[in-house]
């Protein structure tokens, strides 16, 4: 019974894992290529998430809401890249921290003047609603193990683009020398478009798959863009498999830490004792996770890029 | 802070710095004059936030070291003087060692020794790292302390921290708004006049070294890292004295002072008043929460305007407030 309950919380974790992969992914190409941090990378998540909430009412179907929210998320993303954060290329990520800060503070009020500030609820889609047994016993429901899927299918998916393809040659080649290929003759203001597009779109997938597990509201990006950072630095700054590893190790830092830490304590401590410093140090898990790592390496797991 | 000019011409600087000392000094009787108590208030937070602003210009303008957790030592600050008091209240003793008290001559400077040690821990790692890697950490370790007392239920939790009354100091009575404004307006020079003095000395001069560059520092035989920290326990241990003060104006303690926004709030005041200057993030302080008062009673998606102001300032606009206040050169 215990093992299958370890089992469980093992997929939830994975699934947290991915989800945060799809954020970290893209905000870790940016910053590998661009060398620009984006604050705002939150924001497009939670534009997927509303455009697909809002879709799949008006359609009843999921997975519309899910094809409308990529583009969304996409456009948005290079839309505020073709307004503001190109001019902050050559400028100090302190200007950079600033400038994207406010960003954040305009999104939010905006999707609140358009959605209004109560949360949304999607519903889980019809197709995937069940569960499945993974090991006879112990069911498991399908959506979670579909994102998990989905995570595994674009974490492959990267690889090949960055490692086979002509546009991800040119990606690792704007990430070790940004002159060079425009010197080469390199497009690289479309390059950079587009990787922040395709970075943006990730985001929005996951804000998507994120709607029916979490509530859809004002603000769901920052939380989860904090924990993206915690991945990004743990994983090392511009290493997309450093990104994969960090955010499966969050993801199940984090949540075997709530689900076991407050049992655990309690072999050691009185129950009521137990639970409260069990919450709150599997709140704070995976930030010690994150310090012990940079004692013992201070550029992440995977540092890249020289 | 203000030298007064020994001949009959002053500076641009002085002028600005006479004018805006003048008017602090004179802001609550004429405040209660006009019958409008809530300025004084207002200025209270004004003055509070810039010691705050001002001390995250000790490590952003003069150490370079783009902090994003600031908040986390601005709400420790608050949160000692709110469990202190708690337990001062219920005569009950903190871990069972520590007897609560409401005396500010004890707690505040707890507050500052708390919120200095917690910078000493947070930045003995985070100083192993820079540039974007420094931001990020810090925001995270922020953020651990944020959901480290949402979830301490102990202390209110979520819902934060009620305290009933202000801490005493014998002899004044805090609860008087103005009284509270001049104890604040106090405390704010008294730091700025102890900045100043510590970036000019040969503390300061490394610190600046190092925001220039750090490897010809350690060329030189500087251990960096060590006088790096200093300056972050530094900066830690005065947010924390300012969080000493916010919950002392408020009353009140609750996560929401170590939030990432609110370290954000503050950066942003720091650079929209003049990063570097000390004075600057003063008038940045003023400016935004002046911003964010006419704001919001204009509409209540203020913030609508104020993220674009924000990335303006930060595209056009850099020398911030102090600096187009004083002009670019020192006049003689």
């Amino acid at each position: 019974m215990s093992t299958l309950l370890v089992l469980e919380q093992v997929l939830n974790g994975l699934q947290l894992g991915v989800m945060l992969f799809l954020l970290a992914a893209g905000l870790t190409l940016v910053f590998g290529i661009m060398d620009l941090i984006n604050l705002a990378h939150g924001s497009l998540y939670m534009v997927g998430a509303f455009v697909a909430a809002t879709v799949a009412q008006w359609t009843g179907s999921f997975m519309l809401g899910l094809l409308a929210a990529l583009p969304a998320a996409a456009l948005a993303g290079m839309a505020v890249e073709v307004v503001t954060l190109r001019h902050l290329y050559e400028r100090s990520h302190l200007d950079q921290v600033l400038a994207t800060f406010g960003l954040i503070l305009f999104f939010n009020e905006m999707v609140r003047i358009v959605w209004g500030p109560r949360a949304i609820f999607m519903d889980v889609p019809q197709a995937l609603s069940g569960t499945v047994e993974i090991v006879p016993g112990a069911p498991y429901p399908m959506y979670r193990l579909a994102i998990i899927l989905t995570g595994i299918a674009i974490a492959a998916f990267l690889y090949v683009l960055i490692t086979r393809t002509r546009v991800g040659m040119l990606i690792r080649a704007g990430a070790s020398n940004r002159e060079m290929i425009g010197a080469l003759g390199v497009n690289v203001k479309l390059l950079y478009t587009l990787v922040f597009g395709l970075g943006a779109a990730l985001a929005g997938l996951a804000g998507a798959m994120a709607g029916p597990i979490f509530a859809v509201e004002v603000g769901m990006g920052e939380g989860i863009l904090i924990l993206t950072f915690v991945v990004i630095v743990i994983g090392g700054i511009g290493s997309v498999r450093g990104a994969l590893v960090g955010a499966l190790l969050v993801g199940l830092v984090d949540t075997l830490g709530r689900a076991f830490l407050p049992t655990l304590l309690r072999l050691v401590a009185d129950p009521a004792t137990a639970d409260g410093v069990g919450a709150s140090l599997a709140s704070m898990s995976i930030y010690i996770l994150m310090a012990a790592v940079l004692i013992w390496r201070p550029r992440g797991l995977f540092p890249a890029y020289g | 802070m203000v030298e007064l000019p020994d001949i009959g011409r002053i500076s641009r600087r002085q002028a600005v710095h006479l004018g805006a000392l003048l008017f602090l000094l004179l802001m609550p009787p004429a405040a209660l004059a006009l019958d409008e108590p809530f300025y004084v208030s207002l200025g209270s937070r004004i003055l509070i936030y810039g010691l705050a602003a001002a001390s995250l210009d000790l490590i952003l303008g003069f150490g370079g070291m783009v902090s994003f957790g600031h908040a986390a030592f601005f709400g420790a600050g608050g949160y000692v003087v709110g469990i202190l008091f708690q337990h001062g209240f219920e005569g009950s003793d903190f871990l069972g060692l520590i007897p609560g008290s409401d005396a500010a001559l004890i707690v505040w400077p707890a507050a500052m020794l708390v919120a200095g040690l917690l910078a000493l821990a947070i930045g003995a790692v985070s100083l192993r790292t820079g540039g974007v890697y420094f931001i990020m950490i810090t925001l995270a370790f922020a953020q651990m302390l944020y959901f480290f007392f949402v979830s301490l239920e102990a202390y209110g939790g979520d819902d934060g921290l009620s305290l009933y009354g202000r801490s005493r100091i014998p002899g004044l009575d805090l609860s008087g708004d103005a009284t509270f404004y001049y104890i604040c307006l106090a405390l704010l020079l008294i730091f700025l006049g102890l900045g100043v003095r510590l970036t000019g000395s040969r503390f300061g001069m490394v610190v600046l070294g190092v925001r220039e560059n750090e490897r010809r520092m350690v060329a030189l035989g500087f251990p960096t890292y060590r006088y790096k920290l200093a300056c972050f326990s530094i900066a830690g241990a005065v947010a924390g004295l300012a969080g000493a003060l916010i919950a002392n104006q408020t009353e009140f303690v609750s996560p929401s002072l170590m939030h990432w926004t609110r370290s954000g709030e503050i950066l942003v005041m720091v650079i929209l008043g003049g990063m570097g200057t000390l004075l600057g993030p003063v008038f940045g302080a003023a400016a935004f929460l002046m911003l964010e008062e006419v704001l919001s009673t204009w509409t209540e998606h203020w913030m609508v305007v104020l993220g674009p102001v924000l990335i303006f300032v930060v595209l056009f606009a850099r020398r911030g407030i102090y600096g187009w206040l004083v002009g670019r050169e020192d006049e003689p």
